[in-house]
């Protein structure tokens, strides 16, 4: 039996339903906690810790964490958000993100975080990482170099018959992710296109189009990512 | 007082965040005002005639010409900007970073498509030439760097904000329009 229960974000009270997650429950009140592997109608992961909180003193991740009565969240204290931008940076140096090249530029999820925190540089040493850009797929491009391994795709695209056309192969720091070359074959453009939007960065790509928005108006030109949260 | 003085150099860089620079249009007027240019490609001022205040750095470090430049203007400059993903990142010449160095100079000088008159199958190798480094490398990772304007290039209106924050020592308003890795 779900019931209400009172909490408060950075003193906000907020009114949630028990069994919410903290970062619903905040996107209703109109505080935004970030995310990267957290999506919409898709099962939480908590994989890439960017929406980390602290709960009651403790740092649990905002998109995993159900609410409880009387929870105290803390989602703007220093170390928070030092903590957000580490993770970033770490994103930035483990990958090959050169933001100028990739088609996604101005609608990244990664990038818009970035700007977000006011990241100039990474402060740790890019790894240069040797990653394989896979266009075997007729409709998808596959480009390991930006992959952050958030599970998105494989969570999120399913075929008629509900079966992952993405999944994880390979392990350790060698997880990449594949895609079905059977089912991958017969893609849709919608599922296509689905799989592109569901990408937080430039891993997957739409075939044969890129760069169709001019520099200014791409979905983070203007404004920060979460200020739509932030203005309800 | 006398003004301070800035150099500029592109590394392995395009020249954009120099034409950037020049795309302060009319601000540039003001800029001779504030500021003495010493080396730099904009006036072709080739060697360090003085101790510099500002040096402003495109690209990051391909070869050891670059290392040695770098090198020259962290020893000259009290206060060092990486400007643009070039040399924040090393930016498009680093995408050779995932391949051997071997196989890219294979590429270009003897199995590349439009390698057609190399009959002898060198590889340049002059003493002349600077060397190539095994991988392209951000500038901060070679000397310190004191700040970073990232862009590709960096907007005018960041590197001329930046400029005129660091002369005159007022704070840097970071507006969200101007920072963009783009």
């Amino acid at each position: 039996m779900s019931h209400v229960v009172k909490i408060t974000i950075d003193g906000v009270e907020c009114m949630a339903t028990s069994g919410q997650y903290i970062i619903d429950v905040a996107k209703e009140n109109g505080i935004y906690i970030p995310t990267l592997c957290n999506y919409p109608g898709v099962k939480p992961k908590g994989s890439c810790r960017i929406c980390t909180v602290k709960v009651n003193g403790r740092m649990m991740t905002a998109c995993t964490t159900p609410v409880s009565e009387n929870m105290e969240i803390d989602n703007t204290s220093g170390d928070i958000v030092e903590l957000r931008k580490a993770i970033i940076e770490l994103l930035f140096i483990e990958g090959n993100h050169f933001c100028p090249a990739c088609e996604k530029s101005g609608n990244c999820e990664l990038q818009a975080l970035a700007y977000r925190y006011s990241m100039m540089v990474p402060r740790f040493p890019y790894t240069f990482p040797q990653r394989q850009v896979d266009a075997q797929n007729p409709k998808l491009v596959k480009d390991q170099n930006r992959c952050i391994l958030c599970k998105r795709c494989i969570r999120a695209i399913h075929d008629a018959d509900g079966r992952a056309i993405f999944a994880y192969h390979k392990r350790g720091n060698k997880v990449e992710i594949c895609l079905d070359p059977k089912i991958g074959k017969n893609l849709s453009d919608e599922l296509a296109q689905k799989a592109m939007d569901v990408c937080p960065v430039g891993a997957l790509l739409v075939k044969e189009k890129g760069f169709d928005q001019p520099i200014g108006e791409r979905k983070y030109d203007k404004e920060p990512i979460g200020s739509d949260i932030e203005k309800l | 007082m006398s003004k301070p003085i800035v150099a500029t150099t592109s590394l392995a860089g395009c020249f954009g965040c120099h034409m950037s620079l020049l795309d302060i249009d009319e601000r540039i007027l003001d800029l001779i005002e504030l500021v003495e240019f010493n080396k730099s490609p904009i006036n072709d001022i080739k060697k360090f005639t003085k101790k510099c205040d500002i040096g402003l750095i495109e690209g990051g470090c391909c070869n050891s010409e670059n290392v040695h430049v770098l090198k020259d203007f962290r020893e000259n400059c009290k206060i060092l900007i990486s400007v643009g993903e070039c040399a924040i990142m090393g930016g498009l010449p680093a995408m050779r970073n995932g391949i051997p160095i071997r196989e890219c100079l294979e590429e270009a000088y003897l199995n590349g498509p439009s390698v057609k008159n190399n009959t002898e199958k060198i590889i340049p190798n002059d003493p002349e030439i600077p060397i190539m480094l095994d991988r392209v490398y951000p500038c901060h990772e070679v000397v310190k760097i004191d700040f970073h304007l990232p862009g590709c290039p960096p907007r005018a209106d960041l590197i001329w904000d930046a400029l005129v924050a660091l002369i005159t020592g007022s704070e840097l308003k970071l507006p969200y329009e101007v920072v963009k890795f783009d």
